[in-house]
């Protein structure tokens, strides 16, 4: 009692001062407007233009004519041009082999999910064959979104905007390009251990240990790259999504080698570690990984510096300590020391700190400017995820107070929670970035602007679909195991009809993967009328200048 | 309302050259270092709090004496359990009447840290899809129903969602040989000539589901209260 009285008062304590601490350094200038580490990441003369690859000719006319009416492009200095193309070039190959395995990842996990919503509500589909069964296409699906998909993608945008935001080549681009295939080599040899009934056992740490070490060497080819490459800055300034690209790197190794260390971890403790990892690879890897895209691509794609370099300073900070503590609360009620789940509950309520800090920056950038959603494919795909991010932080913040957590833990609420945030949020910034990138790296445009128009409703309203569907269900499913005089099979019983439309929110959400994996790869082998070019590689004077009214 | 654009004579081209005199006196400028020990301070104080401290904490815990450890063949059927994932749709972990009536579904008292002395990898579990199994051997000690009831949920529990699993088990016309262990299925549900035969797998699976079963007393000497006050 004393211990567990004296663990909280020090952690207290212990928060206090790092609070007063944080403040103190940065009592001065905070909250100002963003200064020159906000427009780091504009060329000389890129302020006030927009920037969308993704969007047709019009649309960037009709894009920049929303932004500003008046504005008259300087031309760009030669060597500005010369250092943004050597950036571009240098990660190019391996961005592309990176988000084109996430891609197929993509596809493949959509499948695996389908595949496990149906089951769920029709068990007795497709019973025959082991690797197909629930419990083994489930983690299959889980596995596949988180280290194939997610990762992959969030890797790819990473090795781009690093060498970007730093106006430096990527050091080593090969030794990353090893890493990626090492990585997904990983991905499948996990992937084949969960279906053939080799897993670990523990949610997010499914993978056998010989598949994490493909990981673990893997990412740490990738890493070690882009951690080079920031020591050969040729920038003064860090910019936002600079420190979550750093941070995310380097926490994710510690927390992936600790977490899969064999017959370090034992019964209770090892439940405190798996969900110290599970939300920890949520807030200290994917959170990262999205936020540093839309800290680069909703200023650039608007032409207009991020509200406020110090709000991103407190945004970061806090998510880091915040987030880190939250695990706890996958916990509550389960035979795990209370001052454990307590603290978590408190960090998880702290979060909207960040999440208000990161709301605030961003939505404040795009105030105003929403009519620029109507002309950029990018910007439509990130603010979506950006709003998304907001709603699944306070929701999840919500979630972990005991009292709502007591009703929705145990139930398909959380799952939905958890596809708020996977989903809604990064996986919605990764198809943004992607848009955005890939014209940079194949120089060809997107084909078929309206598979983008496609892809962008099938996966908005399957998502829809599927969240509120499954948020209901879920809510009622934990009412009814509440009630005592429900007999447990009325609250199977119930979940059916949310659980059916669930599995046609994830039809339509797998359609508009297919969608846009067709639309990938037709661009991969050049399909379509409309060539781009690489707009850096002509010279300055050629250089298509958007703003001086719809190019005739 | 638009931003105040920011000065356009910085040199933010420049390399190495630009001077901190842009970015303000007293600013606080994120670098490399900050980042690096910033972000593993962090770290580690979360690691402490959620992994050392629980491990220095649970460490010593004894196993309540009333429990035992599994045997190899519970141990062969836990890794059944593992392998066919059933712990994505059954926890196990009652919780507190208080909190809860898990218990007054006949799910057993709250669990305690020595309850999972013999637990690794813990399987707790976050969902209830299906019921809450860590004392399903007391609830439901019948080898028959657990084997049947793997076979086919839906032959002993209707509207039941969850998968059956055929390939624990051979389907052969003509008798059971010596030494097989014959599923027994309600009549409805067997069908003439024809003989389910449990595979090892299957019976392991169901020696560790018969092995769950946390009724002892949590702590000896201290009584149970029947509602717990807080």
């Amino acid at each position: 009692m004393d211990f567990t009285v004296g663990i909280l008062l020090v952690t207290f304590l212990l928060s206090l001062l790092a609070l007063f601490v944080f403040i103190a350094s940065m009592a001065k200038g905070l909250f100002g407007s963003g200064g020159a580490a906000a427009v780091q990441i504009f060329d000389e003369d890129e302020l006030g233009t927009v920037e969308d690859p993704a969007a047709t000719q019009a649309q960037r006319g009709s894009l920049q004519r929303a932004m500003d009416p008046g504005q008259q492009a300087e031309a760009r200095t030669s060597a500005d041009v010369a250092a943004r193309r050597r950036a571009d070039q240098s990660s190019s190959l391996v961005v592309g082999v990176c988000l084109t395995l996430s891609v197929v990842w993509l596809v493949l996990a959509s499948f695996a999910g389908l595949i496990s919503s149906i089951k769920l509500h029709s068990p007795d589909w497709w019973v025959g064959m082991e690797w197909l069964t629930f419990g083994r296409i489930r983690p299959v699906h889980l596995n596949l979104v988180a280290y194939g998909w997610c990762s992959m993608a969030g890797i790819g945008v990473a090795l781009w905007l690093i060498p970007r935001l730093l106006k430096t080549e990527l050091v080593g681009a090969k030794w990353a390009l090893i890493g990626g295939g090492l990585w997904t080599l990983g991905v499948v040899a996990g992937t084949v251990a969960i279906s053939t009934g080799h897993s670990d056992g523990l949610e997010w740490l499914e993978y056998p240990w010989q598949a994490d070490i493909l990981m673990i060497v893997g990412g740490a080819l990738v890493g070690f790259p882009m951690w080079l490459t920031l020591l050969r800055r040729k920038v003064e300034h860090l910019y936002v999504s600079v420190w979550y690209i750093g941070a995310g790197l380097l926490w994710f190794p510690i927390l992936f080698l600790i977490a899969n260390w064999p017959g370090l971890h034992f019964g209770v403790q090892q439940a405190t570690m798996n969900w110290w990892f599970g939300h920890n690879v949520l807030g200290l890897w994917f959170t990262p990984l999205a936020l540093a895209a839309s800290y680069y691509f909703i200023p650039k794609v608007l032409g207009k510096p991020i509200h406020s370099y110090n709000l991103s300073l407190l945004g970061f900070w806090s998510l880091a300590f915040f987030y880190s503590q939250v695990g706890g609360h996958h916990l509550i009620g389960g035979p795990v020391p209370s001052w454990l789940i307590t603290i978590s509950i408190v960090q998880s309520m702290m979060m909207v700190v960040p999440v208000f800090a990161v709301a605030i920056n961003q939505h404040l950038t795009v105030l105003g400017n929403f009519r620029a959603l109507l002309y950029s494919p990018t910007l439509r795909f990130i603010v979506l995820g950006a709003m998304m991010y907001t709603a699944a932080s306070v929701q999840g913040s919500l979630q972990a107070l005991r009292s709502v957590n007591t009703v929705t833990h145990f139930t398909h609420y959380t799952v939905a929670h958890a596809h708020l945030g996977l989903y809604g949020f990064y996986t919605m910034i990764m198809f943004g970035s992607i848009y955005f990138i890939m014209p940079r790296v194949m120089k060809w445009e997107w084909p078929y602007p309206w598979m983008i128009s496609a892809h962008f409703w099938l996966v908005l309203v399957g998502f829809g679909v599927y969240f509120v569907g499954l948020s209901f269900g879920g809510w009622y499913q934990g009412l009814a195991m509440l009630d005592k005089d429900t007999p447990f099979m009325d609250t199977v019983k119930l979940t059916l009809p949310y659980l059916q439309a669930r599995s046609i929110g994830g039809g339509l959400m797998t359609l508009g993967h297919l969608v846009f994996a067709a639309h990938f790869f037709m661009m991969g082998w050049k399909f379509g009328p409309r060539r781009l070019g690489a707009a850096l590689l002509k010279p300055p004077a050629l250089l298509p200048r958007i703003g001086k009214g719809a190019r005739a | 309302m638009s931003p105040p654009g920011p000065p356009k004579s910085e040199s933010r081209s420049a390399p190495h050259e630009g001077s901190h005199a842009s970015s303000g006196a007293g600013r606080f400028e994120m670098d490399e270092l900050r980042l690096v020990v910033g972000s593993m301070v962090i770290l580690s104080g979360a690691t402490a709090l959620l992994v050392v401290l629980p491990y220095l904490l649970l460490r010593d815990e004894p196993p309540p004496p009333g429990l035992k450890p599994y045997t190899e063949q519970q141990l062969k059927g836990r890794q059944v359990y593992i392998a066919n994932g059933c712990l994505y749709c059954h926890s196990q972990q009652p919780r507190d009447i208080a909190q809860a009536p898990d218990a007054l579904r006949g799910w057993g008292r709250a669990p305690v840290a020595g309850d999972y002395a013999y637990d690794t990898p813990h399987l707790l579990g976050t969902m209830r899809t299906g019921p809450d199994l860590l004392n399903i051997g007391a609830r439901q000690p019948s080898r028959d129903w657990h084997l049947g009831h793997l076979y086919q949920p839906r032959a002993y529990t209707p509207g039941s969602t969850m998968p059956p699993y055929p390939f624990l088990f051979d389907v052969r016309q003509g008798a059971a040989q010596a030494g097989e262990t014959v599923v027994t299925l309600p009549p409805a549900w067997s069908r003439p000539g024809q003989v389910v035969v449990a595979r090892p797998e299957a019976l392991a699976l169901v020696e560790y589901l018969i092995s769950l079963d946390r009724t002892y007393p949590a702590l000896a000497p201290l009584p149970v209260p029947k509602k717990a006050p807080s």
